[in-house]
């Protein structure tokens, strides 16, 4: 059944609540600075008149719709769905949190402060990196801000010849994107034939007009960039920046770090590594974290450790400036720190090793009926190419896909990286226990015995759902995004 | 199997050449928009700028994925297939008669340079 919008439940004149009368002096309102006539609305705003009842049942419908790492396993490469435990929840409901404005006195809201440097300091030490900012509030904005301090960083030297942005083909699609917005040029790097960047075709586009090099570490095939000193030293020879996208960081926590690495710049998703919510699309946070050389380039303001508590340090010249409002998602990085706390040290570090050994297991599992075509030093993440499935049996990776959903799981993420023709990128992560791990592998195989016995069945999938196939076409090109 | 057809030129990253007179057609081949899936925007290059062999002129996005269109031969564009611009799905109904865009002054040196259908057969199964 398909849930109607609220605005097609709507009856005139049925309210959910009624305002008490206006206890303020007319006068009061009548003296507040009136719109300029072309801003005022003529007739009332065309809100669904519905019941609070209605609306609960809209909402609890739609929550029915969806799936959620709460509701079963969700597998979608490259995006780290793992499970978000409920204290962090809990502690971010505190009204010592909630009920708070970023405008307020500094002095009446020192926790907040420290909760903001502790986390810095937290972060810094598992990455390696000197210092950071939590402003960004995505991962593509960490990446947009990291890249805008390596042009600062290039423009105050006078060096006004970098204008190229060296990225992997099996990228993901906002590092390009994030190079274009900043104004550089995207230069594409080769990878061989284990997955991983091919030196030799990054050696020979290196020059003095590359600015720097984005490389995600494990890259999105999941895969180890096992030459990550050489690239690093070939980079920083040639002059560059080399840029961590911190999307694949939930592999090596604890382990390794991006600092040690040769790294100068990353973002961090704590949406993905430090477990705080994807929630619909946002909010995220992106924090950027940097080496020294890019220090003075971080957003403003700091903050910075007084004799007694915190303080805001505005007073840096060479800052790229303000990138968000006020000081992030602070309500989410929160859970994240909630996180790091209750993980402690050796709490990361086997939550990478659980990632690694989960997607590794499942990899083994599935090889003998999928085809996996790098397979040298999986991490977290591996990527299953059907394309033999598609020659023979005319079923595609979103046939695939679609008929996961009917098993009860989300789909993995599908077609990329786009170096695997029918891709389906498949990220356990550590939050699924060896039994959950064990019923996706039999659906898988389930699957993939239907792909063979009667792969029609495959193109009708998913029968589960409130609608099947959407008209993916007409989505892009006929948007209606209003009623 | 792909169609491919003899009368046409490729190029490695799936783009066909045809020839009509001083006139070059360029369009992408019936694998490219196999792989591509349904084609949902085709960026059409700007009128009257030249562009090298190999060098990306505009791109192509399909429900998949966005991919850059690689220009096989170089040329100055003199014409841009305006018919795409409502239409993309014309692409994948029929890659070879609805081209993408046209190139005056090439080279044909490259253009000689490029697959016959038969090679470009062979290198379709080599991949």
């Amino acid at each position: 059944m398909i849930e109607p919008l609220l605005i097609e439940k709507s009856v005139k004149g049925r309210l959910a609540y009624r305002l008490p009368p206006l206890d303020l002096p007319e006068t009061f309102v009548r003296e507040l600075e009136p719109l300029p006539a072309h801003l005022r609305r003529e007739g009332s705003a065309r809100l669904p008149e519905v019941s609070e009842l209605d609306v609960v049942r809209h909402f609890t419908r739609l929550s029915k719709m969806v799936h959620g790492v709460d509701d079963g396993m969700y597998p979608l490469g490259s995006c780290t769905m793992k499970y978000n435990p409920k204290l962090g929840e809990e502690v971010a409901r505190m009204a010592q949190f909630t009920r708070i404005h970023p405008l307020q006195d500094v002095s009446t809201v020192q926790g907040c402060l420290s909760v903001i440097h502790s986390l810095l300091e937290d972060l810094s030490a598992i990455t390696g990196m000197s210092w950071g900012s939590l402003q960004p509030c995505a991962g593509s904005h960490g990446e947009y801000t990291g890249l805008k301090m390596i042009r600062a960083y290039f423009l105050k030297q006078g060096d006004r010849r970098r204008t190229k942005v060296l990225i992997p083909v099996s990228a993901h699609g906002t590092n390009p994107a994030s190079a274009a917005v900043n104004g550089f040029d995207v230069v594409e790097v080769a990878s061989n034939r284990k997955g991983l960047v091919d030196l030799a075709d990054l050696k020979s586009k290196l020059s003095d007009e590359v600015a720097a090099l984005m490389l995600t570490n494990p890259n999105t095939l999941g895969l180890f960039e096992e030459d990550i000193l050489e690239i690093s030293e070939a980079v920083h020879e040639a002059g560059a920046l080399l840029y961590y996208d911190g999307a694949n960081l939930n592999a090596i926590m604890g382990k390794a770090r991006p600092g040690d690495m040769g790294f100068d710049v990353l973002h961090l998703n704590l949406h993905k590594t430090f477990s705080t919510p994807h929630g619909g699309g946002g909010p995220g946070s992106g924090p950027v974290m940097v080496n020294d050389l890019l220090r003075p380039f971080l957003p403003k303001p700091d903050i910075i450790p007084q004799e007694e508590g915190y303080a805001f340090d505005w007073d840096r010249p060479d800052s790229i400036g303000k990138v968000s409002m006020f000081w992030g998602n602070f309500l989410v990085y929160l859970r994240a720190y909630v996180y790091i706390l209750r993980m402690g040290g050796e709490g990361l570090r086997a939550a990478a090793g659980h990632a690694v050994l989960n997607a590794n297991y499942l990899a083994k599992k599935l090889a003998p009926y999928y085809e996996i075509p790098y397979t040298s030093g999986i991490m977290h993440e591996f990527v299953i190419s059907v394309k033999n499935y598609k020659e023979r049996y005319g079923v595609t990776a979103e046939d695939f896909a679609k008929a996961l959903i009917d098993e009860g799981y989300h789909p993995p993420t599908v077609y990329f990286p786009l170096i695997v023709d029918e891709a389906l990128m498949i990220e356990p992560t550590e939050s699924e226990s060896p039994e959950s791990l064990d019923a996706f592998i039999e659906a898988m195989i389930r699957i993939a015995e239907k792909a063979k016995r009667d792969p029609a069945s495959l193109k009708k999938a998913p029968v589960s759902t409130p609608v099947g196939r959407l008209d993916q076409v007409k989505a892009v090109k006929d948007a209606k995004v209003r009623y | 199997m792909s169609r491919i057809l003899d009368t046409l030129r490729y190029s490695k990253d799936h783009e066909w050449v045809r020839i009509e007179g001083e006139k070059a057609y360029v369009g992408i081949t019936d694998h490219a928009q196999d792989e591509l899936g349904e084609i949902v925007f085709v960026e059409l290059p700007p009128i009257g700028e030249r562009y090298r062999k190999d060098e990306e002129i505009s791109s192509i996005e399909s429900v998949k994925a966005a991919s850059p269109i690689i220009n096989p031969i170089e040329g100055v564009v003199l014409e841009a297939n305006e018919d795409l611009d409502g239409s993309p799905e014309l692409i994948n109904e029929d890659c070879y008669a609805n081209h993408i865009y046209v190139l005056g002054s090439f080279s044909r040196e490259e253009y000689d340079s490029l697959m016959d259908g038969t090679e470009y057969a062979t290198y379709l199964a080599s991949l």
